[in-house]
């Protein structure tokens, strides 16, 4: 017997579901791609999110790496990942010894509550990660154009 | 039409660090929308954004959907010299925009 909520609860299990196991598994594929399988080393970097954002559509993150900065000891990259957005890749930023600070700034776009991930590339092929997990009320692209 | 604003300091004492912050009007459409009637938005984003210091990059970012609407981005950099910051940003549908600024470093 298909009453309603039974609908409802296959229909959210048939797309929701898949999607989001699929963008997990795609979140850590682009992982892999990047280090080429490098272990991931907690630390170093610090990740600033907000714990709850009201509009999915403008997210503020602040990525800090510690390093010296210099010829010998930098960063070298910094790329954010998501879980549950609908491509994982956020950002990649080049930087260098020049940078003389690794900061960078930026705002994020947010389809759902999930985990977000920085991961530093340093000079020495070492990778280095922080995590933070975002509740997000407004969730961005799932709106439509209205009239279009 | 877009347009770019810049914000840092027009001064700085050699071997400082300086914050570069940098926002372009763009619409960042992310390729995953749809209309009412069910027709795919095609992507329109800024891809790169590219910051030389008197011709040398110094930084990049490669932006994905995930980049919020006129993309705010905000990095340093060591004042080596004066001369020139050029920021290019360019994209999907041929979009390109440069601007530039000085710095006067004592």
């Amino acid at each position: 017997m298909m009453n309603r909520r039974r609908f409802l609860v296959l229909t959210a299990a048939t797309l929701a579901a898949p999607r989001l196991g699929a963008a997990a598994d795609e979140m850590q594929a682009a992982i892999r791609k990047l280090t080429g399988g490098a272990p991931l080393n907690p630390g170093r970097v610090t990740l600033e999110l907000p714990p709850l954002s009201e509009n999915g559509h403008v997210v503020p993150m602040r990525v800090a790496v510690a390093s010296p900065m210099t010829q010998a000891d930098h960063v070298r990259a910094i790329h954010v990942f998501t879980e549950k957005n609908p491509q994982p890749n956020v950002a990649g930023f080049r930087l260098g010894p020049r940078a003389g600070r690794a900061v960078v700034q930026t705002r994020v776009r947010l389809a759902d509550t999930q985990s977000v991930i920085a991961i530093a590339e340093m000079s020495d092929g070492s990778f280095w990660s922080a995590s933070a997990h975002v509740v997000v009320t407004l969730a961005a692209c799932l709106e439509e154009l209205p009239g279009s | 039409m877009s347009s770019a604003r810049i914000s840092m300091p027009s001064q700085a004492r050699r071997g400082e660090v300086i914050e570069v912050r940098t926002i372009v009007s763009h619409q960042m459409e992310t390729g995953f929308r749809r209309t009412e009637r069910g027709t795919a938005i095609a992507r329109d984003i800024i891809q790169l954004f590219v910051c030389t210091y008197n011709g040398v990059e110094v930084f990049r970012a490669e932006l994905h959907p995930a980049i919020a609407a006129n993309p705010y981005i905000a990095f340093s950099t060591v004042a080596t010299e004066s001369g020139t910051l050029e920021f290019r940003w360019s994209g999907d549908n041929g979009f390109a925009l440069t601007e530039t600024a000085t710095l006067q470093v004592a």
